[in-house]
């Protein structure tokens, strides 16, 4: 699914298309967690949340470390400290910006909502 | 001491709404209530409830300032440099962290009907400062 040759920022982006890996990237820019506290907010699988977070190692943002039964999830200082930081943060707010406007706009709208936001 | 370092980058983002272009225009303008755009805009979950103020007018500013509980503060201060109504809305925008002036840019939103649609296209292009954490 992702290019291994891909320069680093594009991974990083591919990463961050998601809303799902994106919400666990802020979560864990306030501290580490573990995966089943990232997976708290999702009504997901562990399994898929697992998948999101292999996507995000691979990106760099993320690591992991196994302690016992626990796997930690941290962000990645290193790449999160490039000035390419910035463009992912402003990136990253817009993405999240226009996501609530589409849901403003879906919940305040007359006509029935045909799930063409993304 | 502070490494200097500017990068420059340009990204754009797309998004169909299905409402008229006038109703994404109005939220983004929220000339009836500013908390309707503080909500989408300036998420007080991102930013934190503490300000935000809105003069949506061509040299009008916008400000927000925030951050997660026991994080760093963030502070978002714009100014409306091109307002066509429904169809474009043109700001210069700087951010800072803790007071240290980490981006300077410009956003376009460009809205574009699609039939009873919208078409929203944000480009922006912006100097990215001094990589600082």
């Amino acid at each position: 699914m992702l290019d291994q040759q891909a320069p680093p920022l594009d991974r990083v982006f591919q990463a961050l298309a998601d809303p799902a890996r994106r919400a666990m990237v802020e979560r864990l820019c306030r501290g580490p967690a573990s995966v089943s506290e990232l997976a708290q907010p999702f009504d997901m699988s562990l399994s898929a949340v697992v998948q999101h977070l292999q996507v995000l190692e691979s990106s760099g943002l993320v690591r992991s470390q196994k302690t016992g039964r626990v796997r930690t999830c941290t962000i990645e200082p290193t790449v999160l400290r490039s000035a390419e930081h910035w463009i992912i943060a402003r990136r990253t707010s817009w993405e999240r910006r226009l996501d609530r406007l589409g849901n403003l706009l879906a919940e305040t709208s007359d006509q029935p909502d045909h799930g063409s936001t993304p | 001491m502070t490494d200097r370092s500017v990068t420059h980058a340009t990204f754009v983002l797309e998004r169909t709404y299905d409402v008229p272009p006038a109703r994404v225009f109005a939220a983004f303008a929220a000339f009836a209530d500013k908390s309707i755009k503080q909500r989408w805009f300036a998420a007080p979950e991102e930013m934190g409830p503490e300000q935000y103020e809105l003069d949506f007018r061509i040299g009008g500013q916008e400000s927000s300032r925030g951050g997660p509980e026991g994080g760093p503060t963030y502070a978002f201060e714009a100014r409306y440099e091109d307002i066509v109504p429904n169809e474009r809305i043109i700001t210069s925008y700087q951010m800072s962290l803790n007071g240290e002036r980490i981006s300077v840019s410009v956003a376009t939103i460009e809205l574009k009907a699609q039939g009873a649609a919208t078409r929203l296209i944000l480009t922006e292009q912006g100097a990215y400062l001094d990589g600082l954490d």
